[in-house]
């Protein structure tokens, strides 16, 4: 399907937002590089539409400045395609010349009405099942019934938000990782009645934007929450059940470390609980709890939000404090939510002691960076002996490992055997390119007998 | 031609501020870093500083830069001259420019006014910021050392790397990819080292264990060029040098002794066309004829020389001084290198404090620098990159070179006597 068929008008809704403003960079550089070629259809706009007025005003300082960053990286190809321009010469003539016309496709505004006529739709608002029905109703009488429609709700059904409002057919999930600029991964997940156009175009278009598409049926949390949701979870289900003997804050402690350091994943799951936002991790729990017959929830998550901790990011990236607190974006201490704060690292023995429980390392052992930029066949051969050794040590720390890379497993194959996936290589392919796992959960790299 | 100095001319005094750019452990593009007028005053208080003489002595100042009507918005650099003692002030002051060899005409001027009897004693600083923009932006600035109107807009967008990886590829071509990469290779490596060496240089803090490997990477056409790397190019950098040129009668006034100063031996400076490209890219003419010039002046050949400054702006044009200054035959420059000649134990010891891959490359400096460098070398002042000098080839050479190849001042050195 041609892209610039739907380039005419394209809306964001929550533009301002962490996710939004991400979606709005994609796509103004897209467009922006299709002007330049002279594919965009003349008078093409894109719409950028928040609420919050003060949110995007920051969009726009945003946006220009990643832009003039990416026309800087892009210099070469400006100046071949300037070439004919025989008033531009220099690099800096080129960079404003392309920035000037490139912001000039963007309008700003709080206003949804501006999406009228719109001829495609981001939806990228608050994940907030009545703030998404009452945007995309009201979006269905300012657009005919050409415009589609893409989500980025982490976990609502697509097709419950296709019924809410008559979008029959017109709606899918196109759901972007964060940061959507950097990150490859987009789910795709098509609702009940998605007309094939409409998927067909999502395909187009994730591979302009230079994306890894994967396919996830339409279940409460796609792939990538499914396995992270019941990931987290376990994880919390072994801290209670290690924390009267090591303190709820060494517990929290030896669980990251295991699944940092043990599984060789590039962050511990108590510092990805963090980095993605305890809020927005029960938000997605809760979400899944109301449409899976499976009793996700936790009360020491609620606990945890009832104090305020919330993990999450600063607007500069700056990571919040949440499980763990941070300094130069590493963990230095646990909240104790039996003590009520924070404990330092060094202040307590009982760090060390469970460092000692996880040690040694078994042979073979690299951390996640070394590994990460060897080759594949190489790492895959390194991560097998070192999967190897773990299953024939038993100490504390390898049987948690172990344990849990079973559990890991175990999620991935429920996530093929419930359909959420298609198959055991799209689970791996969102475990790798979404959370930078060098391996899928489902895999023959570690012996398979239970401890 | 065959011209001979109607007296002797001599140079002391020298003094280099560190090469500020991307290496240096203090530099952050965030950071607030001297101004332009704080390298004038800087260098030429180091100059002063080696005075018995107050600065009254000082006859007349020339400041050779570059581009700081586009850098830092400044021209009437000569006005600057009483930031560095107010003695100058009232002074005759200029300021020279000829791109990359600026400083190479700041002595030029220098000696003339020397020559010319107007002056005993001149004071040369060279200077330039150039850390004000970002690279990409800065190219179009230094892309004003070439024919602007006829050539910017075909340029590459870095525009020198591009001009320079031409002469890569031709020299390449001709004589071979596999040993031209390893001449390069060894040549970033010779700037490296003696540039860790020297506590000013931009390089002083490299601690690549093994820079011959890293310049032996496979230059990469996406990511930059087809022929040369990031590492094969001098460095973006902020800094100024400074020298006194005097006549005799100008050293007594100054309360030198000769041992505290070099002499001229003999000089050329020619000029190419600047609208045109030279057909074969694989020498550097202008360079050839201007230290042609300076042999035959100083009565010397390649032979002779102890110790050797270039203008290595680029790897690959460090390998062609080295035959422009007929120290190889074409095509064998590279052989030379890989040969550890160039190395500060080699027969030919070459850009002894970097270089201007290693060192760094304040543009309008630079010819400055390899002066002050050189009289270090000559005078046995250059403490840790000192190198030992055959007393069979007693001379020291300096290339100054401007564009591509364009305005070429070569000088011939010797121990004042
Ligand atoms: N944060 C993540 O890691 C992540 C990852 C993938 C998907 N998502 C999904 O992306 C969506 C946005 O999440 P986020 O993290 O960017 O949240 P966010 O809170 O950073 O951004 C939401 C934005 O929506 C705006 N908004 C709220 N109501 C609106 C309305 N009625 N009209 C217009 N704008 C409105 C808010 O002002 C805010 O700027 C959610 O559906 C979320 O599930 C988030």
């Amino acid at each position: 399907m041609n892209l610039n068929s739907k380039m005419n008008k394209v809306a964001i809704i929550g533009a301002a937002g962490k996710m939004g403003s991400g979606i709005s960079l994609l796509l103004l550089n897209l467009m922006s590089n299709m002007k330049l070629k002279k594919e965009l259809p003349s008078n093409s706009s894109l719409v950028l539409i928040d609420i919050s007025d003060e949110a995007l005003s920051g969009l726009y300082q945003y946006l220009r400045t990643q832009m003039v960053k990416l026309a800087e990286k892009n210099i070469n190809f400006l100046r071949e395609t300037y070439a004919d321009r025989s008033d531009l010469v220099e690099n800096g003539e080129m960079i404003d010349e392309f920035i000037s016309e490139s912001l000039s496709i963007i309008r700003l505004t709080t206003a949804l009405e501006a999406a009228k006529n719109a001829t495609m739709v981001f939806e990228a608002a608050t994940e907030n099942m009545d703030i998404k029905s009452t945007i995309l109703n009201n979006l269905c009488s300012l657009v005919d019934t050409n415009c589609f429609f893409y989500t980025n709700t982490s976990s609502i059904p697509i097709s419950t938000l296709e019924n809410i409002a008559t979008l029959k057919g017109r709606i899918m999930g196109f759901h972007f990782y964060n940061p959507p600029s950097v990150q490859k991964l987009v789910e795709v997940i098509k609702a009940q009645n998605t007309r094939a156009e409409v998927n067909e175009f999502a395909l187009e278009l994730g591979k302009s934007l230079k994306k890894i598409l994967v396919p996830s049926n339409d279940v409460a949390g796609f792939i990538g929450n499914g396995h992270f949701i019941r990931d987290g979870l376990y994880a919390i289900s072994e801290v209670l059940r290690l924390q009267n003997e090591y303190t709820i804050h060494g517990a929290i402690h030896m669980l990251n470390r295991v699944s940092q350091d043990l599984m060789i994943r590039p962050m511990g799951i108590f510092q990805l609980i963090d980095y993605v936002g305890i809020d927005v991790f029960q938000l997605i729990l809760k979400v899944m709890n109301q449409s899976l017959n499976e009793n996700l929830q936790s009360a020491l998550i609620d606990r945890y939000l009832a104090k305020e901790i919330k993990g999450g990011q600063f607007s500069n990236g700056q990571q919040k404090d949440g499980f763990l607190k941070y300094e130069k974006g590493n963990p230095v201490a646990v909240y104790s939510i039996d003590e009520d704060r924070y404990i330092s690292l060094n202040e307590d023995r009982i760090f060390k002691i469970v460092d000692e429980k996880l040690y040694p390392l078994a042979d073979g052992h690299s951390p996640w960076k070394n590994l990460l930029t060897c080759s594949t066949s190489d790492r895959d051969q390194k991560l097998n002996t070192y999967f190897k050794n773990l299953w024939n040590q038993n100490h504390l720390g390898a049987k948690l490992a172990k344990n849990y890379l079973l559990r890991s497993e175990s999620i991935g194959k429920h996530l093929v055997d419930s359909k959420v996936a298609n198959n055991a290589e799209d689970v791996n392919a969102v475990l790798v390119n979404g959370f930078y796992h060098l391996y899928g959960p489902i895999n023959n790299l570690f012996p398979k007998e239970k401890n | 031609m065959g011209k001979k100095f109607q007296k002797n001319l001599y140079l002391t005094a020298g003094f280099n501020t560190v090469s500020l750019g991307t290496g240096r452990k203090e530099f952050s593009p965030k950071n607030p870093r001297p101004n332009i007028d704080q390298y004038i005053s800087d260098a030429g208080k180091g100059t002063l500083k080696q005075l018995t003489a107050s600065a009254s002595a000082i006859d007349d100042i020339v400041i050779s830069n570059f581009m700081a009507g586009r850098f830092v918005k400044q021209g009437h650099l000569g006005a600057f001259a009483s930031v560095i003692d107010p003695a100058l002030e009232y002074k005759p002051s200029i300021r020279v420019e000829g791109a990359c060899c600026s400083g190479g005409l700041g002595l030029m001027t220098s000696i003339r006014n020397v020559l010319s009897g107007l002056s005993d004693v001149s004071l040369t600083v060279g200077v330039e910021v150039q850390n004000t923009v970002k690279a990409l932006y800065g190219a179009d600035i230094l892309a004003g050392a070439a024919y602007y109107a006829g050539m910017r807009k075909e340029g590459h967008a870095f525009f020198f790397p591009g001009i320079f990886d031409k002469r890569a590829k031709a020299y390449s071509e001709k004589y071979g990819a596999e040993k031209t990469r390893q001449a390069l290779a060894r040549w970033y490596e010779n700037a490296i080292l003696n540039a860790r060496k020297c506590p000013e240089a931009q390089e002083h803090h490299n601690t690549d264990p093994n820079p011959y490997q890293t310049g032996l990477t496979t230059p990469n056409a996406k990511a930059f060029l087809p022929n040369l790397n990031v590492f094969d190019c001098s460095k973006v950098s902020d800094g100024g040098s400074s020298i006194i040129v005097a006549s005799e009668e100008g050293l007594n006034k100054l309360g030198k002794d000769k041992s505290e100063a070099i002499q001229i031996a003999g000089y050329g400076h020619v000029v190419g066309n600047i609208t045109v490209t030279y057909p074969d890219a694989s020498v550097l003419e202008t360079t050839r004829r201007a230290v042609a010039a300076a042999y035959e002046m100083a009565g010397i050949g390649p032979d002779d020389i102890g110790v050797f400054e270039c203008h290595d702006c680029f790897t690959i044009t460090g390998l062609l001084s080295i035959e422009a200054a007929g120290f190889a035959e074409k095509g064998k420059g590279a052989d030379f290198v890989l040969a550890n000649n160039i190395r500060s134990e080699g027969r030919l010891p070459t850009n002894t404090s970097g270089g201007l891959v290693g060192f760094g490359h304040y543009t309008g400096g630079t010819g400055i620098r390899q002066a002050v460098d050189v009289w270090k070398q000559l005078t046995k002042t250059a403490a840790g990159t000192q190198v030992n000098i055959d007393p069979n080839r007693p001379y020291g050479l300096t290339i100054s070179m401007g564009g591509d190849d364009k305005s070429v001042v070569a000088i011939v050195y010797q121990r004042a006597f």
